[in-house]
């Protein structure tokens, strides 16, 4: 057994453990801990893939703020959350798209590029993946990438504009406006003698 | 004249001109003169008006000069002393106790103010403790002992004071 | 026994990577305690006091005396508190803390580890930094924590991006994420340097850099005029220390890495002249590269004694409505002189 397999195999049974935590756990911060546990130790198996700029990213974006954000609503919430009402609907329609979900990998991975015998051979050592996916990305793939780039960006418009409720009687401080402030603007020296009442 | 005022605001602030006058104001704080007194070591001068511990002073031939006029009593505004007095056998009115509670006191001096005979002083004494709980109350005898041990200073202070009196 | 296992090789590679992680550590954890002390004595100077001067000569011992005080407290676990997580959390900040120095380049060739997307991995790892702080607010169950951790998080991911942008800079002009690399793409001289054409980026990596320490003036996530002390309000003895720990040795990771990201890190400034041939000291060498991260270590305490700690929502604005345009503007300006061949 190679290095590498004993850590596969260690990575992979956290993964496990941390994914299942993540969907049974009632607490909910607990739940999400066990997400971002699940993603770190997906992000060492691309490491072992030699895809390590794809792991880092992986840590980067969804650990390092997707999943700050998702603690930071999660932990709002009240602690002891009331028992979710589980009604039977929901459990033929869960089940179907899990029996899909199920079926579409495993015809992947029957699928002959994941038999060990379709592997890459192991990159030279100067081999750079992040410099060859750079330039696969911004030549071949320059139309997907742009078009998923503006689909975020309209997404991301998009719920500010949802969100957005401008309230005339709601009082609120314009930070830029207050640092713009000048001395002038506020104070005025007098000589100290008492002034007539404007 | 607006948008003007706005690309100097906007130069300034992107320069970062008032933060680094801030940065330049600190960095020559560093080097200047330090203030701190190594206290224990190092001490301020103190005022010979300085109100500290309490004293009850003598005569130059070793009589009390307290009279037991209680007008010291009467002043103080914590009611921290307590005077007890009684004829002695030459005709003079003495104190038998003179007590002073220094929790209560509040070091205002008026007592010091309202004897008539400069018998009760506050000396520039601050470092001063109790262990035990009663030991506050100085009585008579540790006043007169804090007198005869400092007379020389407390004569000294009144002295160089006595001008603005 | 599996073969690997027989290999001697492996086992001397396992024993070098050890020693190696030890030797960066271990004066790491030393500079940390003197850092602490050099803080309150440079504050205690900019505000005309002497700092501590009463433990050794000139108070020289001050940091070990700290160090056995905090260790010999003891650790206090809050009645409601997640007692799991409440552990946890001071270790979450303190590993990302150290472990990104595995790739810092001290000198030519001077390194642990020398991957190729080194940049990122510093990058990932500051912004988990963030973890231990979230988790350790969440854990206290008390509302200061509590507040301290929202902050955090909405202040990490908000200076992140301005962080990242600011690197992109960094990369469009070494054309590596290899630190190394970038470290290489600067010589020539102090003009080469990269802080010359990034001064914007420069100024926007060290205030995002001050803002992801919780250093003032952006310790609102401390906050004690608010929050009493934060996401640490209910920590004490060593735990505290794990998380003081975790701080100071992020405020030296970030003054290194400017130093080797915007300012050369070994290079000397006077490289290739005839100063730094005659004179050995003055040519390139790990002393440069200590004597610019000392700097931007003082120059941490610097802004601690010189500004106030900026308001919460003042903070949010600096980073989204300024940094943010500031550097996508820079990056711009970049890739247009690039394009047209004015940079090379």
């Amino acid at each position: 057994m190679a290095f590498q397999t004993l850590l596969f195999y260690l990575f992979g049974t956290v993964l496990l453990a941390a994914a299942t935590a993540a969907v049974t756990l009632r607490n909910m911060v607990h739940a999400a801990l066990s997400l971002i546990l699940s993603f770190f130790t997906a992000a060492m198996l691309w490491m072992l893939l030699e895809a390590e700029f794809l792991s880092i990213l992986l840590v980067l974006v969804y650990i390092g703020a997707v999943l700050v954000l998702f603690l930071f609503v999660v932990m709002m919430v009240e602690r002891h959350t009331p028992t979710v009402h589980r009604r039977r609907n929901y459990r033929i329609v869960a089940s179907a798209v899990a029996a899909v979900m199920v079926a579409e990998l495993g015809m992947a991975l029957l699928a002959p590029d994941f038999s060990p015998a379709a592997q890459p051979p192991p990159a030279p050592l100067e081999y750079s993946n992040t410099k060859a996916l750079g330039s696969v990305l911004y030549t071949d793939y320059a139309l997907a990438f742009e078009a998923a780039a503006v689909a975020l960006l309209v997404a991301i418009v998009g719920a500010i504009a949802l969100t957005l409720r401008v309230r005339p009687d709601h009082h609120r401080q314009n930070p830029a406006r207050q640092s713009r402030v000048r001395k002038q603007d506020r104070l005025r020296l007098t000589d100290g003698r008492s002034e007539p009442p404007c | 004249m607006r948008w003007l005022n706005s690309l100097l605001y906007l130069l300034r602030s992107l320069s970062l001109w008032d933060l680094l006058r801030g940065l330049r104001l600190t960095a020559r704080r560093l080097f200047s003169r330090k203030i701190t007194l190594r206290y224990p070591d190092e001490k301020t001068p103190k005022s010979p008006r300085f109100r500290g511990l309490h004293a009850l002073r003598r005569y130059p031939n070793g009589e009390e000069r307290c009279i037991a006029c209680k007008l010291c009593e009467a002043v103080c505004p914590a009611l921290a002393i307590t005077i007890e007095s009684e004829e002695r056998a030459d005709g003079s009115r003495r104190t038998t106790r003179y007590d002073i509670d220094l929790f209560k006191c509040v070091y205002c001096g008026f007592c010091e103010e309202a004897c008539p005979t400069d018998a009760v002083v506050e000396t520039d004494i601050l470092e001063f403790h109790f262990e035990r709980r009663g030991d506050q109350i100085m009585t008579k005898e540790d006043l007169l002992a804090v007198g005869d041990q400092y007379e020389e200073q407390i004569a000294e202070h009144r002295k160089s004071d006595a001008r603005f009196r | 026994m599996p073969d690997w296992m027989a290999d001697l090789s492996v086992w001397l590679r396992v024993g070098e990577i050890l020693l190696g992680a030890m030797l960066i550590l271990l004066p790491l954890l030393a500079v940390v305690a003197y850092y602490t002390y050099a803080e309150r004595k440079v504050v205690g100077f900019i505000q005309m006091r002497l700092g501590p001067s009463r433990v050794g000569p000139r108070g020289l011992f001050q940091p070990i005396a700290d160090v056995l005080k905090l260790l010999t407290k003891e650790v206090v676990l809050p009645a409601q508190a997640s007692r799991g997580l409440f552990l946890v959390a001071p270790l979450a900040a303190l590993v990302p803390a150290l472990g990104a120095w595995a790739v810092v380049p001290f000198d030519d060739g001077l390194w642990l580890a020398n991957i190729d997307a080194g940049l990122l991995y510093v990058l990932a790892l500051t912004s988990l930094g963030a973890y231990g702080i979230i988790i350790a607010g969440w854990a206290s169950n008390s509302k200061y924590a509590l507040l301290g951790a929202m902050r955090q998080a909405a202040q990490v991911v908000s200076y992140e991006i301005a962080m990242g942008f600011a690197l992109v800079g960094v990369l469009m002009l070494s054309g590596s994420l290899n630190l190394a690399a970038i470290v290489q793409a600067q010589s020539g001289g102090i003009l080469d340097w990269f802080f010359l054409p990034l001064l914007p980026l420069l100024l926007v990596y060290l205030v995002s850099g001050v803002a992801e320490t919780n250093r003032l003036p952006f310790d609102v996530v401390e906050g004690e005029s608010e929050l009493v002390a934060g996401f640490h309000v209910e920590y004490s003895g060593s735990a505290f220390a794990v998380f003081f720990l975790a701080e100071y040795s992020a405020m030296i990771l970030i003054s290194a890495l400017t130093a080797i990201l915007f300012f050369g890190g070994w290079l000397s400034p006077f490289e290739g002249t005839q100063l730094a041939q005659a004179v050995p000291v003055l040519d390139s060498g790990i002393h440069w590269w200590l004597l610019k991260t000392a700097f931007f270590m003082f120059c941490f305490l610097w802004f601690r004694a010189t500004f106030p700690r900026y308001r919460y929502d003042q903070i949010m604005r600096l980073g989204w409505k300024v940094f943010i345009p500031v550097t996508l503007i820079w990056i711009f300006v970049l890739g247009a002189a690039r394009y047209t061949g004015f940079t090379g």
